[in-house]
């Protein structure tokens, strides 16, 4: 039976650790939403959604009673809606009322976030796909809730340059319309290579067309349950250190297991997947550097970092894989910056620059998250930028993204603000020198050697 | 059986067993097991319930019992047996 000593471990997790379940995430399929006439098609959307989602936000809060473990969002991600809009959109306008209606299901069913303004463009990039993307940055702007994401590459594929370029106007775009606000649209835009299908984190969250009609994903966090168990083996060797890791992230992910479990029971929707990941938030105790501080590091950046961080991710995976039945979207360590106290921290102490972070990209999930950039910097750069983060994602086999923020009318050394769960970020520096000759090339990049496995 | 786990903790006063168990019982929830200890004056008590037979919503039971725990003077929570299960046994 359970005693006295596990009970207060648990809620001293949670009480004093920040571990919560980041979110439940319900993902819609709108497929069955297809409609040639745009009124209609909108009309089917929001009465999709409303329907699927209605019990959402009331079974989260049930579950986060009954258990006593805080659920800090409830979310959606709906069929990328390039699929969904093909056959009515006629215009980028016609798209943006999409984002409306998308953002209008959301607030009636009250959850914070929906993600799914989605296309995925990893190859080519269709007529509609194009209007899509084109028309992200008034739809962003004109929404509150809604998330975008684009697809940009696969190993499978390579990668699709022409979108590339695109996205680096588009991306400036974004921050230039909402610029009055720190460019604080540019939060709900990210860029992948290899993007997962059943991913429960936003910004990046869509529906993949692979997936079941409705299915409940769930991502956990932690970082500070994994922080506090490692000041227990200071100075201990490496087996100590991997094993207190794994140890702790197999409790952690349990937990994201029985919350999921119970969240699909009580909606009657199927179980997806458990995320693994290590999300941080700006709250005190809750970050990734810190973990990457207590291995042994003065500062998140300082060499050894990314050997610290792989480490970090693969016990967290071998931790977690044995803890939950199904385990998907991202399930990694995130390293965002503008949401982790001790990454910003590094940032203005001058340890971490963006080059070391490309580098941490290439063993951990995701990969250049909520980096506040100056408002300045070129399309062609911030495209060059996704292109490095493409190919670091195409060649090993593992998902990675971009969501940067251009931040209009500011520079080096100033900050933006971007308030609750996204902190503030300070503004980094951007290597000058142009790569306007490489990105300005037509075409893609042919998928890598290794892709050929048939 | 639905058994549910409930904590006490906060600093050692008059009576807190008997107000929590006064609760329990004119709610219908057996006490199947309590292990209770004071460190460094602060009381520490966990409870295995059973909820089968109360007639009340279980998060109503959450907020009535963080309530009395206010008046107390301690933090009282109440959860499912679940997550302590999932968590500490494979």
């Amino acid at each position: 039976m359970i005693n006295l000593f596990e009970v207060a471990e648990t809620n001293e997790m949670i009480a004093k650790e920040n571990l919560d379940v980041r979110t439940i995430t319900l993902g819609i399929s709108l497929l069955d939403c297809i409609d040639a006439n745009l009124v209609k098609l909108n009309e089917k959307v929001y009465q999709k959604i409303t329907t699927v989602a209605k019990d959402l936000v009331k079974t989260g809060d049930a579950i986060e009673k009954e258990f006593g473990i805080p659920i800090v969002n409830k979310r959606i991600s709906v069929t990328p809606m390039a699929l969904i809009g093909g056959a009515a959109c006629k215009s980028k306008e016609d798209f943006v009322t999409l984002a409306q209606t998308m953002d209008k299901a959301a607030e009636a069913v009250g959850v914070n976030l929906i993600g799914g303004y989605s296309a995925l463009v990893s190859k080519g990039m269709t007529r509609v796909d194009e209007m899509l993307i084109r028309s992200i940055p008034e739809a962003l702007h004109s929404t509150q809730r809604v998330c975008s994401s684009v697809n940009l590459g696969s190993t499978k594929t390579g990668i699709n340059m022409d979108a590339v370029r695109l996205m680096g106007d588009i991306i400036k775009e974004t921050a230039v319309i909402s610029a009055d606000n720190d460019s604080a649209d540019c939060m709900k835009l990210v860029v992948f290579c290899n993007a997962p299908d059943d991913n429960p984190f936003m910004a990046g969250a869509f529906h993949g067309v692979t997936e079941a009609d409705a299915v409940v994903n769930v991502g956990v966090s932690g970082p500070g349950v994994v922080k506090t168990a490692l000041t227990r083996v200071r100075g201990e060797n490496f087996e100590v250190l991997c094993e207190t890791i794994k140890k702790t992230a197999f409790k952690v992910t349990r937990v994201g297991q029985l919350v999921a479990q119970e969240a699909s029971r009580m909606l009657g929707i199927p179980f997806g997947i458990v995320d693994l990941s290590l999300a941080p938030t700006p709250a005190i105790g809750d970050s990734v550097a810190d973990i990457l501080c207590e291995i042994g590091l003065e500062y998140a950046g300082a060499p050894g970092t990314t050997a610290a961080l792989a480490l970090l991710n693969d016990q967290v995976k071998k931790g977690g894989v044995m803890a939950s039945s199904y385990v998907g979207g991202l399930s990694g360590a995130f390293i965002p910056v503008s949401e982790d106290q001790g990454m910003i921290d590094a940032v203005t102490a001058g340890a971490l620059t963006l080059e070391k972070l490309e580098a941490m990209t290439c063993v951990c999930s995701v990969g250049l998250d909520m980096i506040a950039i100056p408002g300045d910097t070129k399309n062609t750069t911030i495209a060059g930028i996704i292109a490095d983060e493409m190919a670091i994602g195409m060649v090993n086999q593992k998902t990675t993204a971009v969501r940067i923020i251009p931040a209009i009318g500011k520079g080096v050394g100033e900050k933006v603000e971007f308030g609750g769960l996204f902190g503030y970020a300070p503004i980094m520096p951007v290597n000058s020198f142009s790569c306007e000759a490489f990105v300005n090339r037509r075409g893609r990049i042919p998928a890598p050697i290794h892709s050929f496995k048939n | 059986m639905k058994k549910t786990i409930i904590t006490v903790v906060g600093k050692d006063t008059v009576g807190i067993i008997a107000r929590v168990c006064t609760y329990l019982a004119d709610n219908q929830i057996n006490i199947l097991d309590i292990s209770q200890t004071i460190v460094q004056g602060f009381f520490n008590m966990m409870m295995i319930v059973d909820t089968n037979l109360t007639k009340k919503d279980f998060g109503m039971i959450v907020d009535e019992l963080e309530k009395l725990g206010e008046d107390i003077g301690v933090v009282i929570k109440c959860q499912k047996e679940e997550i302590f299960d999932q968590m500490h046994r494979i």
